[in-house]
């Protein structure tokens, strides 16, 4: 039986509040992970375990959250930015989050700004509809 | 003083679980300190034998090939005090193992009475910083960490 996009969501609100320590009425569906959770690199492999006990998927973590690798790469980035080849692969990467506000200034300081609370909602609900 | 807190495997299934024990006793020297007159293991302590505990059996788990460190205290939460005297049973299993992160949970009992509960994420140095220099001995795992296990081999080999 397919999870209703709102049971993702309470799930997914749950995972954050005890991976983070938050309360529940600050994980809203625009909240930034980083920026307004104050996630640090550390709590995302903690949120990548709860989800898979949680929803009962596998999760690389370069999967859901694959920055990190591309920040490291020089043909992807150039002063501090996204080039297009860069953009064209995060967009592979990350369709699960909405780059159209990160398109018109692709600074790398700013990449943290995607991951939001319903850009992990989309992402589950991606992986549950591919597993049957 | 070794920064060595736990004294003995005597459980260990590979990859899965396994179990320590710790005599705290007064001559162990932050008892002194912590406290004067009411001689209490401080949590932090506590934690930090759970971290030896569990990083064993994390690191263990892929032969010792990751530095395994200490990330982030998921949760602990301590139900009674310890106190000179006392033998306490460190239960360590491992809930999540990814190439680079392991995530485990912990209870400490003390003649089956639960002192505390204890769920803990390991990093995996190498796989995180793959191209940094480190020296070349494995600096978390020791040889005073790797005997604790070779102590094990030699009792069970004993009985055979």
């Amino acid at each position: 039986m397919a999870m209703s996009r709102d049971e993702i969501l309470r799930q997914v609100q749950t995972v954050l509040v005890d991976a983070l320590g938050v309360d529940t009425d600050e994980v809203t569906a625009d909240a930034t992970l980083m920026t307004d959770l104050g996630a640090e690199s550390i709590d995302f492999l903690d949120i990548v375990f709860r989800l898979e006990k949680t929803f009962g998927i596998k999760i690389a973590r370069e999967e859901l959250f694959p920055a990190e690798n591309l920040i490291s790469n020089s043909e992807l980035v150039s002063n501090g930015k996204l080039t297009a080849k860069g953009l064209a692969e995060l967009k592979t990467r990350m369709p699960h989050t909405d780059l159209a506000a990160f398109e018109g200034n692709p600074d790398i300081n700013r990449l943290g700004d995607l991951f939001t609370v319903n850009a992990i909602v989309r992402f589950v609900e991606n992986k549950l509809s591919k597993s049957g | 003083m070794r920064w060595i807190w736990i004294d003995k495997f005597i459980e260990f299934e590979s990859g899965s679980r396994a179990v320590a024990v710790k005599n705290i006793t007064l001559a162990e020297e932050y008892l002194y300190d912590h406290f004067p007159g009411f001689a209490v293991m401080p949590e932090s302590l506590m934690i930090e034998a759970m971290a030896q505990t569990a990083g064993i059996l994390v690191g263990q788990a892929k032969g010792f090939q990751e530095k395994v460190i200490l990330a982030k205290i998921t949760r602990c939460t301590f139900f009674d005090y310890v106190t000179p005297g006392d033998t306490i049973q460190l239960e360590a299993k491992i809930e999540t193992i990814a190439p680079e992160a392991a995530g485990t949970s912990g209870r400490i009992t003390r003649c089956n009475k639960l002192i505390a509960e204890i769920d803990l994420i390991f990093s995996h140095l190498d796989k995180n910083l793959a191209g940094k220099q480190f020296p070349e001995e494995n600096f978390v795992f020791t040889e005073t960490f790797k005997s604790l296990l070779s102590g094990m081999d030699l009792r069970q080999n004993a009985k055979s």
